[in-house]
């Protein structure tokens, strides 16, 4: 990269400036480096990282593992980045579904599609995610409390507690072997099936059949193979709760997501040039085998970057749930900042986290972009 | 050049865009009697059976009482000033109006030039301080922390803007400069600041840097806030100017060294006025999200228009009505995104044709 002959090239006032910029970055590193323990000495605090075994002594709201207040620092922070990747990840899957349906409505040519979906666009894309999401939450927990909760023909309730679903009847780690089986037959399916269509296909009757087959095989004997929420009492039991944070984070997120992704879809149809749908029209095609088979995998090719960028940006945007107290990595590091004093350790890890998990995405959409890539264009 | 095509009348048009099939018209039916139900329902929530005057607070327990906007009436003060001396609101609102108008001029193309525009930007933001503050001007001191509602919330949107423009410039020359060492640390900064959420940025800068800087260096929390925010700025708007610069051909500095212009002056004479030109609608983007962006400061213990909205209904008999302060705050960033974000639009669209 950088050979003797770039620097002969270079005057004398180049190389002072190159110098003095990075003698300027060591002096605020060592300058940062001596204040920490000018100042952490002053407050008490051996740094390192042996305070990850220390159990915590306290509590949050949400984790998908089991969890109680003598877990260890080390664990509770696992749990934490956890419940970012969970609700990212699911925010992800939902939004990008709801932004393709919402942009593919902006670029229809029925009037009354456009109007509602660009009504949706300029509501929830121009007021801030944190306001949506703790307005959210307020409506929520503003919710009748169990025993009058709204109702779904019996099945799903709606209360202040949260939102009560009916649930398989399969032990956790069985549930997160479907999802990993499933994950893992869609990466396959995008890689061997030779076309999006046959891949969609494959994936969807195979994620079906593993779920019905899980279902039947695994259920634990005596028990129904579908959990009902049933009020026992002050309390639901049974079925599957999903907390009052949990939801307005997700929702909040999906919504306000999938208006930007509907913007990104919208503007890669719209780039799709337009003898290409009057060609599929003139060959007799019906408008939906006009976008399925033609404008989308033209789209996709110009949608993908800024929907990569979207992607990261709603895995950033999980760190909003520290407003409602919502436990994600964020709010497990700030809460151990306080309880701990930790403060360099922690933060070090937050940003470590969200490096390697952003970075990831960014690969992944790297692959998918090369994936698509038409042959022939670009580099 | 094609022949113009048949002209057709507003009636056929709505015909074909609304009933071109029978299910498209079925579709079209079904949404308007959706937007005519929801329409309905707000306006009879909000307006109709509304209630408005803080005096008639009882009213809104009343059974059929829809919005109850007393509550808006009561407290808008506090929503919109925070803790800001109550007598001293005045100040406050000069100040805002005083951003404000600086915002709308800089919409206007005759300000356009690099020398205007920042001449208006320091003398609103000028205007604003002296105006707040108040010793300066012999009036009675506010702390920033008593700044507080939508004042603060313009506050950081301008002081963000006014530090970060330029400092996104600079992190863009370094990035595309020759020197390697420049290029190095304009690249880390930029792809380490943008690969983090927002809030871990302004969360270090509250709480991580007093332990890294020595006590003099300090400053209050809200100055490193904005530091720290101005910073999240730049590394975007480099990005932007990034691109900006990429649209240049190579001739146009060929051109400058042919004139007998040095570096800095064709940078400054041919290549950054074109750049601005083509990064103008992307940093409007930037403008709009940052506007938006300023909202999680709650998080980090600022009392921004949200958390003096909280502040509103948390309190008394007020708790009954946070939907009403929510939609007003709703209502207020609104407002501020959708005119900004239109603006956008149009300048987007008058470039376009500039360039035919």
């Amino acid at each position: 990269m950088l050979s003797w002959r770039d620097f002969r090239r270079m005057t004398a006032q180049e190389i002072a400036v190159q110098i003095g910029l990075v003698l300027l970055v060591l002096l605020v590193v060592f300058g940062a480096i001596r204040s920490a323990q000018v100042n952490l000495a002053a407050l008490g605090i051996t740094s390192g990282f042996s305070f990850l075994d220390r159990s915590t002594g306290w509590s949050y709201s949400f984790s998908l593992l089991e969890r109680s207040i003598d877990d260890p620092y080390a664990r509770t922070l696992l749990i934490g980045f956890l419940n970012t990747i969970f609700v990212g990840l699911i925010s992800i899957v939902l939004a990008t579904i709801l932004g393709f349906v919402i942009g593919t409505m902006r670029d229809s040519k029925n009037l009354g599609l456009q109007v509602i979906s660009s009504i949706y666009v300029q509501i929830f894309r121009n007021i801030p995610l944190i306001l949506q999401v703790v307005f959210l939450y307020a409506l929520l927990i503003h919710f009748p409390g169990p025993r009058q909760a709204h109702s779904v023909a019996d099945a799903i309730f709606m209360s202040n507690r949260g939102i009560m679903v009916p649930n398989l009847s399969l032990p956790l780690n069985f549930v997160a072997g479907l999802v990993l089986g499933s994950v893992l037959l869609g990466i396959g399916a995008v890689r061997y099936a030779g076309s999006a269509k046959r891949a969609l296909a494959i994936w969807l009757a195979g994620s079906v059949a593993l779920i019905v087959a899980a279902v039947l095989l695994l259920t634990p004997d005596g028990q129904a193979l579908v959990s009902y929420p049933e009020l026992k009492g002050l309390r639901f039991e049974g079925g599957l709760t999903l907390s009052v944070e949990v939801v307005a984070m997700i929702v909040g997120i999906v919504l306000y997501g999938a208006a930007y992704i509907g913007e990104v879809v919208r503007g890669g149809l719209a780039e799709v040039p337009k003898g290409l749908r009057e060609a599929g029209e003139s060959l007799g095609l019906g408008s939906f085998a006009v976008w399925w088979t033609i404008r989308m995998p033209m789209a996709l090719r110009s949608i993908i970057p800024p929907l990569g960028n979207q992607w990261i940006f709603i895995m950033k945007a999980t760190t909003v749930g520290v407003a409602i107290g919502f436990s994600d990595l964020f709010y497990i590091v700030s809460t151990s900042i306080t309880q701990s004093g930790q403060t360099l350790e922690l933060i070090a890890i937050l940003m470590g986290a969200f490096l390697l998990v952003n970075f990831a995405l960014a690969q992944a959409v790297n692959w998918l972009n090369a994936r698509l890539a038409l042959k022939g264009y670009g580099a | 050049m094609s022949a113009a095509p048949p002209t057709i009348g507003g009636l056929e048009r709505l015909k074909r865009r609304a009933f071109h099939k029978p299910l498209d018209g079925l579709v079209t039916l079904f949404v308007a009697a959706l937007l005519a139900w929801l329409a309905w329902q707000a306006i009879d929530w909000g307006l109709l059976r509304a209630v408005w005057r803080a005096e008639d607070a009882a009213l809104c327990r009343e059974a059929n009482a829809g919005a109850c906007w007393s509550i808006i009436d009561a407290r808008h003060r506090l929503i919109l000033f925070g803790l800001y001396p109550f007598d001293e609101h005045w100040r406050s609102t000069s100040a805002a109006v005083a951003i404000i108008a600086t915002v709308i001029l800089s919409c206007i193309p005759w300000f356009w030039t690099a020398r205007r525009l920042i001449s208006l930007w320091i003398a609103g933001f000028a205007t604003y301080y002296l105006l707040m503050e108040g010793s300066p001007l012999g009036l009675e001191q506010v702390t920033t922390d008593k700044w507080g509602g939508l004042s603060l919330v313009l506050f950081l949107f301008s002081s963000v803007v006014l530090l970060g423009m330029p400092m996104g410039l600079g992190l863009a020359l370094m990035r595309r400069s020759r020197l390697p060492m420049l290029r190095w640390v304009a690249s880390l900064l930029i792809d380490f600041i943008r690969s983090l959420p927002l809030l871990t940025t302004l969360f270090t800068a509250a709480v991580v840097v007093p332990i890294l800087l020595p006590d003099w260096l300090q400053g209050d929390k809200i100055w490193r806030i904005i530091i720290a925010f101005s910073l999240f700025f730049a590394c975007y708007q480099a990005e932007v100017f990034r691109g900006g610069f990429q649209a240049i051909p190579n001739g146009q500095y060929e051109a400058g060294k042919a004139l007998g212009l040095g570096k800095w002056q064709s940078l400054g004479l041919i290549i950054l006025p074109q750049v601005f030109r083509h990064a103008l609608p992307a940093t409007i983007n930037m403008v709009v999200v940052t506007f938006k962006e300023t909202a999680v400061v709650i998080i980090i213990g600022l009392f921004d228009l949200l958390a003096s909205a909280q502040a509103a209904f948390g309190t008394g008999d007020w708790v009954a009505y946070y939907m009403e302060t929510y939609i007003f705050v709703a209502l207020i960033y609104w407002a501020f995104i959708t005119s900004l974000g239109r603006y956008g639009e149009f300048l987007k669209d008058r470039m376009k044709q500039d360039d035919h």
